[in-house]
């Protein structure tokens, strides 16, 4: 039984969140197979024996609900192409205040970087690596990577990111959460949360009655 | 004065306002039969628990010896047993396996201090996983909010709340260190408390008597000693069990956490570690040089709460 009880993560901003829900073999070519098809019995081709560590990935190039229907009532996505194709990058702009027509509000706290240090002008429906190249969003972590090695190497030996389902590959697969599972990608530091349960033991001095001394 | 010391004629007086059912009276004989009276009835009174102990335990589980001296065969009868009165008692179809060590593992627990914030879910993870008291809350795991630029745990406190983390804190949670030199172990009267082989110290709750010196002997404050039967709705009480871990313990003994071996011995991670949001926690076979807790020890700035003692935990905590 593979408990993925990301529910616990508190609740942001991030329109990606539901579409994340596809998983990859974090061996496998970036090209992606389905998920849907890979089962959790699915073994690592490289090591006989062994389950795979299956890595979460975006299901693919985010797409913008619209606000408005159409005659027959029905809304409708829009890839980020169906717009971008057709204007020019603005390769200096850092932030959302600038702009006058889409993506007001968004909250960016991402270092001083600009959108198409990461997003990519030539190809808006795929993200851009610092050399220039595209990459796809399904691959975001390695994006992340470039800047952010320490984490990868941490996340590579599991001291980072977190992990559920199995310790022993050879009883069961794992699954790990991929970067922006945690981390939104225009804000990236970790939100805040409220502690919620609270265990009453003798520590809790505001506590009126005390099962621990009946 | 000199009525007190008059003795003539109250004498008759007095005879005719002694107790009627005693034909020859003194006042000794009628304090003695008052006072055997109260005494019988305060014996019928004390052995009461007792009779109703001796009715609830049946002579089976009284019979029952310490778990290393079961065999296959007793184990199979106790739990059974165990698992009918999870039934009768509780209402709910358990199961109760007898998970043994894996031939080869050596479990070890390491959490990143650079990373936890606090929030709590493992130790609510833990009050569910492992069928703890509701109206307690006990868990395993404490979590001390703690100055920054210290490790005494003194000086942490488990009673925060609100919006965490902190700016001028840091989290440590505190459960069982599974320790190599465990001073718990040593000071058991009756040895129902033990070190197995993959590292985990365990409780046989069949055969704790309640002492609690364990409970005074750890340095991390682990053990938790069950003052009441634990109350848990029917629905809510996890019926994946073992008898060494997290079945419903009998009320006046001590437990702990076990690294839910329930669930590591079948390969699982334990179920703090699932329910933590931020990632801080890493459990893995350090006897394994390919496992994430051996890249950890090796490459991370890795402390052990006070080593001082020489208990030589299996729990490290680690630095970004």
């Amino acid at each position: 039984m593979v408990v993925v009880c990301w529910d616990s993560t508190p609740p942001r901003d991030n329109q990606h969140r539901e579409r994340d829900v596809a998983a990859q073999s974090i061996s496998s070519e970036p090209s992606g197979r389905p998920v849907q098809s890979r089962s959790e019995t699915e073994r690592d081709p490289g090591e006989p024996g062994r389950h795979a560590v299956v890595v979460r990935r975006p299901a693919g190039p985010p797409l913008i609900e619209l606000a408005a229907t159409d005659p027959q009532g029905r809304s409708g996505q829009v890839a980020c192409s169906t717009c971008h194709s057709v204007r020019p990058p603005n390769l200096a702009n850092r932030t959302s205040d600038s702009l006058d027509e889409f993506h007001q509000g968004l909250a960016f706290n991402h270092g001083t970087l600009t959108c198409y240090a990461c997003h990519n002008p030539e190809q808006s429906d795929a993200l851009r690596l610092a050399d220039g190249s595209a990459v796809e969003y399904r691959d975001v972590m390695t994006l992340c990577s470039q800047c952010h090695a320490a984490q990868a190497t941490a996340f590579r030996h599991g001291a980072h990111g977190g992990m559920n389902g199995h310790w022993d590959l050879s009883r069961g697969p794992q699954t790990k959460n991929n970067c922006i599972d945690c981390h939104d990608p225009h804000e990236p530091s970790y939100p805040k949360m409220i502690v919620g349960f609270k265990p009453r033991d003798r520590f809790l001095k505001d506590e009126t009655k005390h099962d621990d001394h009946e | 004065m000199t009525t007190t010391n008059d003795p003539s004629p109250t004498g008759d007086g007095g005879r005719d306002r002694s107790l009627p059912v005693i034909a020859n009276p003194s006042r000794r004989t009628a304090v003695k039969g008052a006072f055997a009276t109260l005494g019988a009835a305060a014996f019928v009174a004390a052995v009461s628990p007792l009779r109703q102990a001796a009715q609830r335990t049946s002579a089976a589980e009284f019979m029952q010896s310490h778990y290393k001296r079961l065999t296959d065969q007793d184990k199979r009868l106790v739990i059974e047993r165990l698992e009918a009165e999870a039934k009768e008692n509780h209402g709910v179809e358990v199961e109760i396996a007898d998970d043994r060590p894996i031939p080869g593992t050596k479990f070890v627990y390491a959490i990143n201090l650079s990373v936890c914030n606090g929030n709590g879910k493992c130790v609510e993870a833990c009050h569910k996983e492992n069928n703890h008291d509701r109206s307690t809350g006990q868990s395993y795991i404490r979590v001390l909010e703690m100055p920054k630029g210290t490790m005494d745990m003194e000086q942490g406190n488990t009673t925060y709340s609100g919006v965490v983390p902190k700016d001028d804190k840091f989290y440590l949670p505190v459960q069982c260190q599974q320790c190599d030199e465990p001073p718990c172990v040593d000071v058991c009267p009756v040895k129902a408390t033990w070190k197995e082989e993959d590292g985990i110290v365990v409780v046989d709750y069949n055969w704790c008597i309640g002492c609690r010196y364990c409970e005074a002997a750890c340095p991390y404050h682990a053990r938790r000693f069950n003052w009441k039967q634990a109350e848990i709705p029917a629905e809510e009480i996890n019926p994946d069990q073992s008898y060494l871990s997290n079945r419903i313990r009998p009320v006046g003994v001590v437990e702990k956490c076990t690294y839910c071996l329930h669930r590591t011995r079948r390969g699982k991670l334990p179920a703090c570690l699932e329910a933590c949001p931020t990632g801080a926690r890493v459990f893995g076979n350090i006897l394994d040089p390919d496992s994430n807790i051996r890249w950890i020890l090796e490459n991370k700035r890795v402390y052990i709460l006070k080593e001082e003692l020489g208990t030589k935990p299996a729990f490290f905590y680690y630095f970004d």
